[in-house]
């Protein structure tokens, strides 16, 4: 018998149970659930992938796309601690592996993202190489630090250059800050910014109210707009009759102020309504601002509800999922304002864009091609 | 592989005769342990330590980068100091570090991305409650509501999000309290106008054992113990806008109810059987030797605290006013006894040791303060130039704090 036969035969017989323990031990990680569902079975399998060693960090990586967050952070701490063994032992990562797929946008990009910051750790001068290419990159973090590139060189640069810089970097930028620095680089060289349109702030709103919100009280009353939307009704409001009248802001954050553009009613809810078309069926993130008590419908459907007042407000304060179907969607806010007399709690206002998971503008198709999508009667 | 201390194994042995005992308190710490906000007891006395009380520069063992902000305090099991923080554009993610005490040196460090919301105050952060620990176990909860449970290895024990959980356990402006652990429950407050309850986790598996309603309004403040005395075992004080409820760690129960109110930012403490509480001014109470009941001792309208819990030491209440101002109050009356001026604002709870008070300020000065019956003396500063929001720990006679860059240990110049 060759004298490698029987090593290369345990090797056969025992690699294969490695793979499949390796492999249930990552569905074991996926699995885990809220209320620490799954931890104790998490436990030994991280324990499993560890003594795999590096052999098992590209599979954890490829396993975070379709988990939940909560198990992509069972699958990155599993990488972080196998990554940590591998480097304090003197072992190198496997470099080539692990560059491929932070360029595979198809992975996930939180997964993408911790392989580069390991491969960093080693080799400082990747972020040279890749982070340019990343403008348009699925995850904001790479985006951002893309963007910050161009910012700088803009900033070292002549004004023509400056401003051919600004509007690439604009391109890519998601985040508010880099967003009100491009904006205000550029308009400052004579350029036009629509800063509205770049995040896809919903700027025209049909609005009905006020109905009574005193002592807080109408946050679960279930008034006429919750159960049918009707834009030609009119009901009890209040103060009175009401009727759904048109609304609009040019403000550049979209902010819908009824306090100043309406009245602050102290006590009061309104409803406001728009309709989005979606050229097809698509996930996007709904994302508010707002010190007020809120609820938010898509389509008929809840979506979600926060009954707090005057915590502060801020672009993107809460992000929703949801599945716009194509066509016309509805969506419809309730907006209510408490009775609260400090002067830091007297706006009555919100914010609401339609934009993807890394912040970047959903825009609705155009009129043109809306027009050729039969239209629904909201009723 | 790393070698335990001597410590671990009788500290070992000792927790094991706690479990059969039934012993309902924190597991019995190594004595230099600071195993949660505010230290074992969680009322900022650090026992046994002698700090360096002379801060200059030359006290400075070692000074570490960070790589996230923080509001969180340290904490110390055994020879390893444990820190938080948060970074990124949206602070949505999540560090956990574990350094070696003696070297500075980082022994590891896990990230967690958040699953719950992220916004705050820009003066606050994902990382603002302090972690604690069962000596066994680290419990790192976040702004949030991310509660995640290592080993002091660093391998993932269990994660629960309570902020995807319940999708209203947050505050916009951000949510600060910090968990305790009593025997083998962690317990955490989430609290909002939107969502507001209080859940006992058990440490080892991460399930729930209850979960309570509370009242729905914002709450920054953190849970205290009430020490097991008597045969009776130890009870959870969860603090409110309402008061204070004494909760069985065990069962979530409520046993005993103070009404009266009390502050949404300073918490309570319990030094010597006596609970002091930030309720119309500073109150102080008694409970029975059953636990079952209390009794009202005294209540003093010129001794309220702003943001840092009050401190008792040699006798004195000691509260910092919104204006930096230092008083000291009797603990058996509550007279007001003396004010000290400090500078600026303070954020952090200032810690006890060795008849000094140690406090940092927002701006970052550090003041060691001897606080005497009749008076208080400042008797060193230090100039640290960061905003320091934290409260300090102490461990192994060791001063540790930090801001949003850096951690300190200051220990007698050798």
């Amino acid at each position: 018998m060759n004298r490698f036969t029987i090593p290369l035969a345990t090797l056969c017989l025992v690699a294969p149970a490695f793979a499949d323990d390796s492999a249930d031990a990552i569905r074991a990680l996926q699995s885990v659930g809220e209320h620490a569902t799954g931890a104790a079975e998490a436990r030994t399998a991280l324990q499993t992938l560890k003594q795999g060693g590096a052999a098992n960090l590209l599979p954890v990586l490829k396993a975070f796309n379709g988990s939940s967050k909560l198990a992509a952070n069972w699958l990155r701490s599993t990488f972080e601690a196998i990554a940590d063994t591998e480097q304090k032992a003197g072992r190198g990562l496997p470099k080539g592996d692990l560059l491929a797929f932070v360029k595979d946008t198809s992975e996930s990009p939180s997964a993408r993202r911790l392989a580069f910051e390991w491969l960093l750790k080693r080799s400082p001068q990747l972020e040279d190489e890749l982070i340019p290419g990343m403008l348009l990159d699925p995850s904001p973090d790479f985006r951002r630090d893309a963007v910050k590139r161009l910012i700088d060189q803009a900033a070292a640069a002549n004004a023509d250059a400056a401003v051919a810089l600004y509007a690439k970097a604009m391109t890519g930028a998601v985040h508010e800050d880099q967003v009100k620095t491009i904006a205000k680089a550029l308009k400052d060289a004579g350029e036009e910014v629509n800063i509205s349109r770049h995040f896809g702030f919903l700027t025209k709103w049909k609005i009905i109210g006020p109905f009574d919100n005193k002592d807080q009280k109408g946050f679960p009353v279930v008034y006429p707009p919750e159960t049918k939307l009707d834009l030609t009704a009119e009901y009890d409001g209040q103060l009175g009759k009401v009727k759904w009248e048109s609304i609009a802001t040019d403000d550049d954050y979209g902010v819908l102020d009824i306090g100043k553009q309406i009245e602050n009613y102290k006590g009061s809810l309104m409803y406001t309504t728009t309709t989005w078309q979606s050229e097809k069926d698509q996930a996007v993130e709904i994302r508010l601002g707002t010190p007020n008590a809120w609820k938010l419908w898509v389509n008929g459907a809840l979506m979600f509800e926060r009954e707090e007042y005057h915590r502060g407000t801020r672009l993107d304060q809460y992000k929703v999922p949801v599945s716009l179907k194509a066509g016309q969607n509805t969506i419809l806010v309730k907006i209510c304002q408490n009775e609260q007399e400090q002067d830091w709690a007297q706006d009555y206002q919100f914010q609401l864009r339609v934009c993807d998971r890394t912040g970047a503008a959903v825009l609705p198709v155009t009129q043109a091609a809306a027009n050729n999508t039969p239209r629904k009667e909201i009723r | 592989m790393r070698h335990l201390p001597a410590t671990t194994n009788r500290r070992r042995a000792v927790l094991a005769l706690a479990g059969f005992v039934g012993i309902g308190f924190l597991s019995p710490a190594h004595s230099g342990d600071w195993r949660q906000f505010r230290g074992n007891d969680a009322n900022s006395i650090a026992q046994g330590e002698n700090l360096p009380t002379e801060l200059s520069g030359g006290s400075i063992a070692w000074k570490v980068e960070l790589p996230g902000r923080g509001l969180s305090g340290p904490i110390a099991v055994d020879q390893q100091v444990f820190l938080t923080a948060s970074s990124g554009y949206s602070q949505d993610r999540l560090h956990i570090l574990s350094i070696d005490a003696e070297t500075g040196e980082t022994q590891w460090e896990r990230q967690f991305e958040a699953t719950g919301r992220t916004g705050c105050h820009p003066k606050m952060c994902m990382a603002t409650p302090t972690p604690a620990s069962d000596g066994e176990r680290v419990f790192a909860f976040y702004s949030s509501s991310d509660l995640i449970c290592t080993d002091l290895a660093g391998n993932l024990q269990w994660y629960r999000g309570f902020g995807a959980e319940y999708r209203n356990a947050s505050n916009s402006l951000g949510m600060s309290s910090s968990p305790i652990v009593i025997g083998s429950t962690v317990i955490v407050q989430a609290e909002s106008e939107a969502e507001a309850f209080a859940a006992g986790v058990d440490t080892v598996t991460g399930e729930t054992k209850w979960k309570i309603d509370r009242p729905r309004k914002a709450n920054w403040t953190s849970p205290t113990i009430l020490p097991a005395a008597n045969g009776r075992p130890a009870l959870a004080l969860l603090q409110s806008s309402a008061g204070l409820s004494a909760v069985d760690p065990e069962t979530g129960n409520v046993v005993w109810t103070f009404g009266n109110g009390a502050s949404t930012i300073p918490s309570s403490l319990v030094v010597d059987g006596t609970v002091v509480i930030p309720s119309n001014g500073l109150t102080t109470i008694r409970p029975s030797s059953d636990g079952t009941t209390f009794e009202d001792v005294w209540k003093s309208s010129n001794l309220g605290p702003s943001t840092p819990s009050p401190v008792v030491i040699n006798g004195l209440t000691i509260t910092v006013n919104s204006a930096g101002a230092l008083s000291a109050g009797d603990m058996a009356t509550g007279k007001r006894l003396w004010q000290l001026r400090l500078k600026g604002k303070f954020s952090g709870t200032p810690l006890a040791s060795n008849g000094h008070l140690f406090f940092f300020n927002e701006a970052g000065y550090a003041f060691v303060v001897r606080p005497e019956r009749e008076k208080g003396e400042i008797v060193s500063e230090l100039d640290l130039a960061e905003t320091i929001l934290c409260s300090p720990a102490a461990s192994d006679n060791a001063l540790y704090v930090r801001s949003d860059g850096h951690l300190w240990k200051f220990s007698e110049q050798r």
